[in-house]
């Protein structure tokens, strides 16, 4: 659609005819994310990597409009969609840039989602409706400086107050969203096993420095969260879950979203690599007529229709109700490495031009690399698998 | 052109108390080829070839927005959508269903091949004729066919007042007050209802349909018509019935390298002078 892909358009773009996988409101949905990124955001993104920076306002806005916030979730303003068209709209955001999916997965499955499912009525009154809507951002806390890929080490804590108040104290890291975030959803360490807490980012002893320096997900906010004697009230935390169960649960919601995502950005990378060989002439016509070039397209093409098929099963799985964390960890795992191939050689197939953000595919390849690390790292995933098929876990 | 309508000086252009009434709007929604993958022409008939799957035209998405607005400020009301359209094609009009339009009315028959600017005018008044709309909205000129002539014809054949151009419509009791745009400015036109008005692309910003909107748009009524149920007979339509022949396409002439004018301190002068010999200044 946004792309011309030449003569062989049907073939080039979709050669296995993934779309007779799809309903027609499943294409409709795709195609309208798809306009969305092609007319407001491809024609900035690459200047707000450069200058590292994220709209979110007027971002979250459109989307929250367009239901695209928590959409999977039921009720409380959210558009309550299926899974698969959950995906199907992060494939779209994240061919324009995984930072605007990670804003969209941050604050429908990370943030959104744990008060969804473990808030209080209250909680879920007070925020639901305006992140629905794109007028209050969330965040999730739960890396920490010394804690990544172990979580359950983490040193955050909340303890209790005679008089029923929370204290927290700790360091979150890595924290998307976190300075633009209106509250945060932060997971701690009390007496009873892990909690999570909602914390109005205004409150005192609350703060959010951004972390500056990335070379990858520019256009997207990553932030410590610092919390010093934060006090809570007595039902600031979430009512229904005291353990690592909370918060693996919501990344497993947001993984999800990942598999489909990074199909996206792949996709982008591959038509970007295709049309430019189509137009660069060397030795008096396109390198796409070189067997070699055309073997790099074919690779990128067969690996972009494996990486879609692989995450309709995966969406039509959910649905039914059938989708294992394992499941999650194979699509999440295999389409991001899938993805970062085909960024790094489509790269190499722009030449010089290949280097600079005029052309989308150096930056998703950095991008890539912070998807490939968080949300679980690719070496978690295989632990994940391994122990899976083989009842022994490798983990420590 | 607008026979009753008229241009108001400056002095009257005072914001009138607008009482609120239901408002029922038609849009008009062409359905075409997408831009970005057009297909061909057909070498024997010199039209775009429309087998391929139809798109809502980017220029009709801003009245669909516009009478949306306008429903939206009037409280009450409904925008229906008429397309005529080969092969009973509906996506584009799914599209501007899920935009919020509540129905449409889709003029599709294989008689219609062919069909010229005036004659789509004569079957899209018919079928806009007896919906008691308030108020029509076309766009300007379509993005494919591009003739800028439909609206104001389906104004002509429903003896309906017109107004082109319009870049705001505003409703005050039985008339909608309309800035129509000009190369200088705009004019500010009061017209009363019900009218055809066509409006500039790029006006108003077209929402994204919703998931909710998209979920329901397939449960929207469409109504199909075949251009007998309107009255018409099979020579009054389609090829036999076009008034014009299209009797020749050529390709756009290249664009030719312009003047360089190397400064040699006079510049300036040679600048104004091509400038003035182009009339532009
Ligand atoms: C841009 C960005 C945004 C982020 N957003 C958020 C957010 O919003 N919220 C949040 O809570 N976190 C967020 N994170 C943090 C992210 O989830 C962690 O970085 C991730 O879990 C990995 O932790 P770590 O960086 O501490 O790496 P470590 O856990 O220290 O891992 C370092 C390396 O060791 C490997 N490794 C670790 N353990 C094992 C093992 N048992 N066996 C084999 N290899 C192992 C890892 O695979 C990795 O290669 C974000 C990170 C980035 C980069
Ligand atoms: C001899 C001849 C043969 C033709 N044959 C064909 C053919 O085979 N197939 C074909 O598709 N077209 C054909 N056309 C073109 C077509 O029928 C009309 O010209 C066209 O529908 C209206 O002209 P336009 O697109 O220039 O409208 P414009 O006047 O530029 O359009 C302005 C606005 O009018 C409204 N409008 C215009 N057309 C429609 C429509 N069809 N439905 C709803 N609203 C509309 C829209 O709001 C649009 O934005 C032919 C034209 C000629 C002259």
């Amino acid at each position: 659609m946004s792309t011309p892909l030449g003569p062989k358009a049907e073939n080039a773009r979709d050669f296995l005819a993934t779309d007779s996988l799809l309903s027609e409101e499943e294409i409709m949905l795709r195609d309208t994310v798809r306009r969305y990124v092609d007319k407001e955001i491809l024609p900035e993104v690459g200047a707000w990597f450069d200058e590292g920076v994220f709209p979110h306002k007027e971002v979250a806005k459109t989307i929250g409009d367009m239901g695209l916030l928590g959409m999977h979730l039921e009720g409380y303003g959210c558009a309550g969609s299926s899974a698969m068209m959950y995906g199907l709209a992060c494939a779209e955001l994240e061919a324009g840039d995984s930072g605007l999916r990670s804003f969209v997965s941050v604050q429908g499955s990370l943030a959104m989602f744990p008060i969804w499912a473990y808030g209080s009525e209250e909680h879920k009154q007070e925020w639901l409706p305006p992140m629905a809507a794109g007028d209050a951002i969330g965040c999730f806390g739960l890396t920490e400086p010394d804690s990544g890929s172990d979580p359950s080490s983490m040193r955050t804590n909340a303890k209790q107050q005679p008089n029923g108040d929370w204290l927290l104290n700790g360091t979150k890291m890595w924290i998307t969203n976190g300075s633009i975030a209106d509250v945060a959803v932060v997971w701690a360490r009390a007496d009873e096993g892990i909690r999570g807490f909602v914390v109005p980012t205004n409150i005192e002893g609350f703060s959010a420095p951004k972390i500056e320096r990335k070379v990858s997900l520019r256009a997207s906010v990553t932030s410590e969260l610092i919390l010093d004697n934060v006090r809570l009230p007595a039902d600031a935390v979430l009512p229904g879950v005291a353990s690592m169960r909370g918060p693996l649960s919501c990344l497993n919601e947001a993984r999800f979203g990942i598999l489909f995502g990074v199909v996206g950005a792949a996709r982008a990378c591959y038509e970007a690599a295709l049309n430019y060989a189509n137009e660069r002439i060397q030795f008096g016509g396109p390198i796409s007529r070189f067997q070699l070039t055309q073997q790099r397209l074919v690779d990128f093409m067969t690996a972009v229709q494996q990486g879609t098929l692989l995450s309709y099963h995966l969406g039509r799985l959910k649905d039914q109700g059938e989708l294992g964390p394992a499941q999650v960890s194979f699509g999440k795992r295999q389409n991001t490495r899938m993805a970062i191939e085909v960024a790094r050689e489509a790269r190499s197939v722009l030449g010089a031009n290949g280097i600079t953000t005029e052309y989308p595919v150096i930056r998703h390849m950095n991008n890539l690399e912070s998807v490939y690390t968080y949300e679980g790292t690719n070496e978690i995933h295989t632990l994940i698998m391994g122990q899976a098929i083989t009842g022994h876990s490798a983990f420590a | 052109m607008c026979r009753r309508a008229h241009v108001l000086g400056l002095d009257q252009v005072v914001k009138l108390s607008s009482t609120m009434h239901a408002m029922k709007v038609v849009v008009c929604v062409k359905q075409i080829p997408d831009p970005a993958d057009p297909g061909a022409l057909d070498p024997e008939t010199r039209t775009l070839k429309r087998d391929v799957k139809l798109i809502l035209d980017e220029s009709d998405s801003y009245g669909v927005e516009m009478a949306l607005q306008l429903v939206e400020a009037a409280g009450e009301g409904e925008v229906t959508l008429v397309s005529m359209a080969p092969n009973n094609e509906r996506s584009g009009l799914a599209t501007a269903l899920a935009m919020g339009a509540a129905s449409a009315t889709l003029v599709s028959d294989p008689a219609l091949v062919g069909t010229d600017a005036l004659t789509t005018a004569k079957i899209l008044a018919a079928t806009i004729k007896d919906q008691g709309a308030d108020l029509v909205i076309a766009g300007s000129e379509s993005s494919d066919g591009y003739t800028g002539t439909v609206p104001e014809q389906i104004a002509a054949v429903l003896d309906l007042p017109s107004v082109t151009a319009a870049k705001s419509v505003e409703v005050d009791g039985s008339n909608i007050l309309v800035k129509r745009q000009t190369d200088a400015g705009y004019d500010s036109i009061i017209c009363p209802m019900p009218a055809v008005i066509s409006v500039t692309a790029g006006v108003v910003e077209p929402r994204y349909p919703s998931f909710k909107g998209i979920m329901a748009a397939k449960s929207k009524p469409v109504e199909e018509k075949l251009a007998a149920d309107l009255g018409f007979e099979e020579d009054q339509v389609g090829w036999s019935g076009s008034g014009q022949e299209i009797v020749e396409v050529a390709e756009a002439p290249t664009r030719e390298a312009g003047d360089i004018i190397e400064d040699d301190g006079e510049a300036h002068v040679k600048i104004v002078e091509f400038l003035e010999s182009l009339k532009v200044i």
